[in-house]
């Protein structure tokens, strides 16, 4: 049943990965950022596959439900009507292929090396309980629990400076 | 058959490649911030896959602090883009190439 499920999710989160970068069939933002929402959930249904319910659940609530609508919104506030009359640049064409081609190579290489990545098998696997992730949380990494809540707190007020009407 | 580790770190690559892609091909500044977005998801798929497979839940706590930081990126960044828009009313990396407002 896994393999079934595995292999759905990942053709889903390929073909609409694709589509956010280029779609030829709609020359609109709004469907690219859509795309977007039906790779994050393809990979929180990953993540339910992986036992990692919390963080599938948080995939969710933050990225397919915060992020994006912050995305969407600036996408219709802006409106950019040049997107319908924009082209694929040939050299930008040519230096992105490249460099994913090379990219592949560096991943080929680190995947697929003699005597690498030891394959452990999900015979014992971790429980990824909330309360397990919780403890660890709270007790181990605490420090950067509380840093990050700072870096909010610094993301927030910078979003407020920034859209302020004159910069001075 | 069963699914590996190995079948995890592949997808995650091939994610993360279609967003390196993405960045470099396209020069409207929201489809590069969507594909920054993408890479940062390959890359907490990983983390999380290993997680599972190594049976310890480090990794899922470095990806809950990754999402964090990608939402406080993604507000910044965005009201970056909008400050931008608004001097400029352009969102194209091409066409944005003079350091002065």
């Amino acid at each position: 049943m896994d393999p079934v499920f595995f292999y759905t999710f990942a053709v889903l989160a390929v073909i609409s990965a694709v589509l956010v970068v280029w779609n030829p069939l709609a020359r609109n933002t709004v469907t690219n950022a859509m795309f977007l929402v039906v790779t994050m959930l393809s990979i929180s249904g990953l993540f339910v596959l992986l036992q990692a319910f919390f963080m599938a659940a948080v995939q969710v609530i933050v990225y397919a439900g915060a992020v994006m609508v912050l995305f969407l919104f600036v996408i219709m506030l802006l409106d950019i009507q040049a997107e319908k009359k924009r082209r694929l640049r040939l050299g930008g064409l040519i230096s992105g292929i490249s460099l994913s081609v090379a990219t592949v190579l560096i991943f080929r290489n680190a995947l697929f090396a003699e005597g690498g990545a030891d394959e452990t098998t999900g015979s014992m696997v971790f429980e990824g309980s909330t309360s397990a992730l919780g403890k660890q949380l709270f007790t181990q990494y605490l420090l950067p629990f509380e840093i990050i809540s700072v870096l909010l707190l610094v993301a927030m007020l910078g979003v407020i400076l920034l859209s302020k009407k004159e910069l001075k | 058959m069963e699914i590996s580790l190995n079948h995890y770190l592949v997808l995650s690559s091939i994610l993360f490649v279609i967003g390196l892609c993405g960045v470099v091909i396209r020069r409207n500044l929201l489809i590069n911030f969507m594909c920054l977005e993408l890479m940062l998801n390959a890359a907490n798929l990983a983390l999380v896959a290993v997680s599972h497979f190594r049976n310890s839940g480090d990794g899922q706590i470095m990806v809950f602090f990754i999402i964090t930081v990608a939402a406080a990126e993604v507000a910044v960044g965005l009201a970056m883009i909008v400050a931008l828009y608004r001097r400029r009313q352009d969102v194209y990396t091409d066409r944005l190439n003079s350091l002065k407002l």
